[in-house]
């Protein structure tokens, strides 16, 4: 498990001549092919600990990041949603929850302009509309990585949801699915991992229907001084220590930091998505920047 | 960019993880808490051995320098593994010797001297053998001590363990360990085997200057009278 490796301009020369262009893996350089492996390797390595860790290292806080982001989506009832690089489920859990309550305020209501009708009645159409408590909506859960799928199927069981999910395996720079086909797109701490960002944010492009919404939500950068030192020493000397007391992987989160810190900033990150060919394009930072949302429209 | 980074390129062996001072305090809290939280994490004792160890290994480090036979074991730097054991040859020694022994308590307790976490956060290669080298040495206290690897064994064990090397990690292991066991089994180890231990560890010259590899004939009784471990209750 060589995942340090000693400095060698030689080296690096020799893989240059062997295969394609340089690129980073955390601060190392290496292949495309190589950035992949790794990166896999990676979330095979963390899955069974992954909601753990992510509890650990953010106190809890990523919770509130990824509920802010399904409140900024607001999905409607009969939404169809895609969520790249899903894995463990967390965007989807929510999906459903959300559309569900939005339903069950629907049914309420309409059960309100119904109160003229008869005991019989009422209840007949209750009934008929409870096997539709999510209103038509879908959730297709698009991962790259096994593991991860695999530890986001046994949640789904093991809590319950079945209805309007979808477990896919899939690499988000070509997606096995096509044209025009969802109302939504997210990608939740997933962009980063993605080693050819522009792929990933063109296929987006091509799977979202004409009106769609593609939203990103992703550790980004602080700009404020005071807090990014403070920031920068809570990622590099408590989290590498959390990953090994927590799931025996110190190089795993070693990994993710430095990660974070390869990944563009906001405007760069907006740029791209603007070529990929989304318009109305903006991002919102929470936390001052630790984590931002980035969104963009297909017309 | 920042200049935590370059950590990664100070590595001084294979595995090795350089941190800083803040990060081993923070993995010497973290891991003790975990390994009495789960003490199935061997990997926790591991690296709260590694993290704490900054005073006592330099100490075994010079004691087996100043020793004919300890010295000879940091220049050779043997290994105690599967692959370097003649296993065939060891159970064919007579009962009774040290080689026999070991591999006959290696079978009833079925572990293996592979098992033995590799260091990760120690900052000196030396020292990084020498702790290695009582991680494998381990199984062969449990052998010289007629120790099982129940819990009330590996507890007798690291009470010696203890008073011979000084490291935290067994004088922890030695007070924390009693926490699981069973007011019988407590009161057994309170009246006979931790007072048998403690007058062992202080009698025995250190066991790490012992070249176990060269001694497999050797009876245990007479290994054990050598070192001056006392006969076990």
């Amino acid at each position: 498990r060589a995942l340090l490796s000693p400095p060698a301009g030689a080296l690096r020369a020799l893989r240059g001549l062997a295969a394609g262009p340089e690129m980073h893996f955390g601060f190392q350089s290496v292949t495309e092919e190589e950035r992949r492996e790794r990166i896999y390797q990676v979330f095979e390595s963390v899955a069974k600990k992954y909601d753990v860790m992510n509890d650990s290292m953010t106190l809890g806080i990523h919770r509130v990041w990824k509920d802010i982001l399904m409140h900024k989506m607001n999905p409607s009832p009969g939404t169809l949603l895609l969520d790249v690089a899903g894995g463990t489920g967390d965007i989807a859990f929510r999906f459903i929850n959300y559309v569900r309550s939005v339903r069950e305020r629907q049914l309420q209501r309409k059960l309100k302009h119904h109160q003229n009708l008869s005991w019989q009645e009422i209840f007949e159409s209750y009934q008929k509309d409870k096997f539709n408590s999510l209103g038509d909506s879908q959730v297709v859960v698009c991962d790259i990585n096994r593991e991860m799928l695999k530890v986001g199927k046994q949640k789904a069981q093991h809590l319950g949801y079945s209805e309007g999910l979808s477990w896919v395996l899939g690499n988000a720079e070509e997606l096995p699915f096509d044209d025009d086909k969802f109302d939504v797109y997210t990608i939740a701490f997933g962009i980063r991992n993605v080693t050819r960002i522009d792929l990933a944010l063109q296929e987006a492009y091509r799977v979202l229907k004409p009106g769609g919404r593609f939203l990103c939500l992703e550790f980004s950068h602080v700009s404020n001084p005071l807090l990014s030192r403070l920031y920068d020493l809570y990622s590099f000397q408590v989290i590498p220590v959390l990953g090994e007391v927590i799931a025996g992987d110190w190089k795993s989160y070693q990994y993710l930091v430095e990660s974070i810190r390869r990944f563009p900033p906001q405007e760069e990150l907006k740029a791209m998505i603007e070529d990929a060919g989304f318009f109305k394009v903006d991002y919102e930072n929470l936390n001052f920047g630790i984590v931002a949302i980035h969104s963009g429209f297909k017309l | 960019e920042e200049e935590e980074e370059v950590e990664g390129w100070h590595q001084l062996y294979p595995g090795h993880i350089p941190t800083s001072p803040l990060q081993k305090a923070l993995l010497a809290a973290g891991s003790a808490v975990m390994a009495l939280y789960d003490p199935y994490r061997h990997d926790m004792v591991a690296v709260l051995g590694e993290t704490t160890g900054c005073l006592a290994l330099p100490n075994l480090r010079d004691k087996m320098k100043n020793h004919p036979e300890g010295y000879r074991i940091l220049q050779e730097r043997p290994r105690i593994r599967l692959s370097t054991l003649d296993m065939a040859r060891l159970q064919g020694l007579p009962d009774g010797s040290l080689g026999r022994e070991y591999v006959r308590f290696l079978e009833d307790n079925k572990v293996s001297p592979d098992t033995r976490m590799p260091p990760k956060f120690v900052d000196d290669e030396e020292l990084a053998y020498v702790i290695q080298r009582y991680r494998e040495v381990h199984d062969l206290m449990h052998t010289l001590l007629g120790m099982p690897t129940n819990m009330l064994g590996e507890v007798v064990v690291k009470w010696f363990e203890a008073i011979q090397t000084g490291l935290p990690m067994c004088v922890l292991g030695a007070a924390f360990g009693p926490v699981r066991l069973s007011t019988r089994k407590l009161q057994v180890l309170a009246t006979e085997l931790v007072p048998w231990a403690i007058r062992s560890g202080l009698n025995a010259s250190c066991v790490l200057n012992v070249y176990y590899e060269q001694r497999w004939e050797q009876p245990v009784e007479s290994l054990r009278e050598e070192l001056g471990i006392f006969s076990p209750p």
